[in-house]
């Protein structure tokens, strides 16, 4: 049971870097970037391939987390630029990721077992935790820069910061890249404790990026940058407690998971609109009670 | 300071909704002129505002700034001469970001954004003097979130941001139309006192005719794409409201017509 608590906790920081870069477009730009599907696969093949090849670890994921960026800078390009729908942009960008990742592994699958990987040394759980502290840390401090204001301006009102001389192009373009280089290098860090690289690992990442992000929200709240990215990172591990705890359950299968992620999804974005509108319609039952009753006071007075 | 020449704008050219929104505008207003600008709904005043900031090009035209050609330039690089107040208060600030955020964001206007601290202890103290200046408490507000403002509140804070890095033009559009009488009173204080105080050129579209005539030195009237009438500072001075619709009616051929239309 430890066991299992502690391999739920390394897999979510592994993939907390991924709810990070989901964070970046779903929440910050209130873009549904689906690249990410594409991209993860992206950072798990270029890292899977180079370091079969000898290469450094280290500067595998560098060059994973550089495909990433390429990748999202591509999605932004198709959106501002092309002026190509947001949701579409990122199904097109992922369905060419899916030739592109193609190419780089030459085969669905690339073994990683008996060659070294960055935690070949290093204990995956103990690593994750400083790096993923770390990229929280750099995360915020950007979001409070002069470029980070006007990145986190243009989703919340691009009409506004485009007033006051900030290219809203330029900053979600900027935004998706580096959402989709987060992404990326969680994709490598997966293929290197998992000991190896798929072609269709990348699938179902989106809603489970968004269940982490919509998770943490819920549980740790969304204030302020800090907590809204210390969230994502945390709802990224309790997701993970929550499957490894699914899975326990006798009469369900591992492949239900992708189920029970969207309905995690579904209902986390069907509630707060549900509460909202049985909140107002209360509230316009109450108010019209006391019209009503303001009405019929005065006739009232008249009978006396 | 500004200068607008010919300036033509048609929407939806060659269809069967064809608008002719500008003809041939010509308007060249002096460093610290400031103009307000009144006529009927669809006259076309908040696409004057649009074409100068940046918002839409116009069709034929030059739009020049201290004799800058500035018309083919997108907004955001215009941004760096022109401020700009929308009539709707949910425009001008972002929600959910902070007080002091969004004055940063204001702050860096015209410059390039970079890596640097948006909001650091020299500019809190900075955006703290400017806030008291409005006079509604929200020096002591920094770190509230934008959204939890009121519309007035917000207008305010617009105004503070289209204005405290002294742009060249400010242009504002209606500004008060959304706002209760008491705030949007406030608000038309505030403008009047910071325009006057920085020496701010500035174009104003209102709907309220005694304000048209108590504000500012010059008053163009629109109507049609067109202007129809220009009135110097000497003249306003001694205008009153019947006598500016009695001229509107006789030039136009036609009453004064405004859904939000005040007359004093
Ligand atoms: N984006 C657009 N597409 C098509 N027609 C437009 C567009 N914007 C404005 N128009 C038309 O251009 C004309 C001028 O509109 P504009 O908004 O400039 O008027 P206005 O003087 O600001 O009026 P109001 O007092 O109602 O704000 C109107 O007839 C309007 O219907
Ligand atoms: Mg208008």
């Amino acid at each position: 049971m430890i066991g299992s608590l502690s391999g739920a906790v390394e897999l979510g920081l592994l993939y907390s870097l991924m709810a990070l870069g989901v964070f970046i477009t779903f929440r910050i730009l209130d873009f549904p970037d689906l690249t990410v599907d594409g991209s993860f696969t992206t950072g798990a093949a270029v890292t899977a391939i180079m370091i079969s090849h000898g290469n450094s670890p280290w500067l595998a994921t560098l060059v994973a987390f550089a495909s990433g960026l390429a990748a999202g800078a591509c999605t932004g390009l198709l959106h501002t630029k092309g002026k190509i729908n947001g949701l579409l942009s990122g199904i097109l960008m992922m369905i060419a990721l899916y030739s592109i990742n193609m190419r780089i592994m030459g085969k669905p699958n690339i073994s990683l077992l008996g060659v070294d990987t960055i935690f070949a040394s290093i204990s995956p759980l103990v690593f994750m935790l400083i790096v993923v502290i770390i990229v929280k840390l750099l995360l915020d401090a950007f979001l409070h820069t002069d470029l980070g204001l006007a990145l986190r301006a243009t989703g919340d009102n691009s009409r506004m910061i485009r007033s006051l001389g900030a290219n809203t192009d330029s900053t979600t373009i900027l935004g998706v890249s580096l959402s989709n280089g987060l992404v990326a290098v969680s994709g490598a860090f997966v293929a290197q404790q998992s000991g190896f690289a798929d072609i269709s690992m990348g699938i179902g990442m989106i809603v489970i990026g968004l269940a982490s992000v919509i998770i943490g929200e819920a549980i740790f709240g969304s204030g302020s940058v800090f907590r809204a990215t210390l969230a994502a990172v945390l709802g990224s591990v309790v997701y993970r407690l929550v499957v490894a705890f699914a899975l326990r359950v006798q009469w369900l299968d591992a492949s239900d998971l992708k189920l029970i992620t969207a309905i995690i999804v579904i209902v986390a974005l069907v509630l707060p609109t549900a509460r909202r509108s049985v909140k107002a319609r209360s509230a316009a039952r109450r108010r019209s009670l006391e019209l009503a009753a303001a009405a019929a006071a005065p006739k009232q007075g008249g009978v006396r | 300071m500004l200068e607008l020449s010919q300036v033509s704008k048609l929407f939806n050219p060659g269809t069967a909704d064809e608008k002719i929104a500008l003809t041939d505008i010509r308007l060249k207003l002096a460093p610290g002129d400031f103009v307000t600008v009144i006529g009927s709904n669809g006259a076309g005043k908040s696409t004057l505002m649009n074409i100068i900031s940046g918002v839409m090009k116009p069709d034929y035209g030059e739009v020049l700034i201290e004799g800058k050609p500035i018309h083919a330039l997108p907004e955001f690089q215009r941004s760096r001469w022109i401020g700009r107040v929308f009539q709707d208060p949910m425009a001008g600030t972002a929600p959910r970001m902070t007080i002091e955020e969004n004055l940063a964001m204001a702050y860096a206007r015209g410059k390039p954004r970079g890596f640097r601290l948006g909001v650091n202890r020299s500019k809190r103290a900075m955006f703290r003097e400017q806030l008291q200046r409005l006079g509604i408490g929200l020096e002591n507000r920094l770190r509230a979130k934008v959204g939890l403002l009121s519309g007035g509140e917000r207008q305010a804070l617009s105004l503070l941001m289209a204005t405290f890095t002294k742009p060249q033009i400010l242009l504002l559009d209606e500004h008060t139309a959304a706002l209760d009488p008491a705030r949007a009173e406030l608000i038309t204080r505030l403008t009047d006192q910071i325009v006057r105080d920085l020496g701010l050129t500035t174009l104003m579209v209102t709907h309220n005719m005694e304000q048209a005539i108590r504000l500012g030195n010059r008053l163009i009237m629109m109507d049609k794409g067109r202007i129809i009438l220009d009135i110097p500072e000497e003249r306003k001075r001694h205008l009153t409201v019947e006598q500016l619709l009695g001229e509107f009616e006789q030039i136009s051929g036609h009453q004064l017509s405004d859904d939000r239309i005040v007359l004093g």
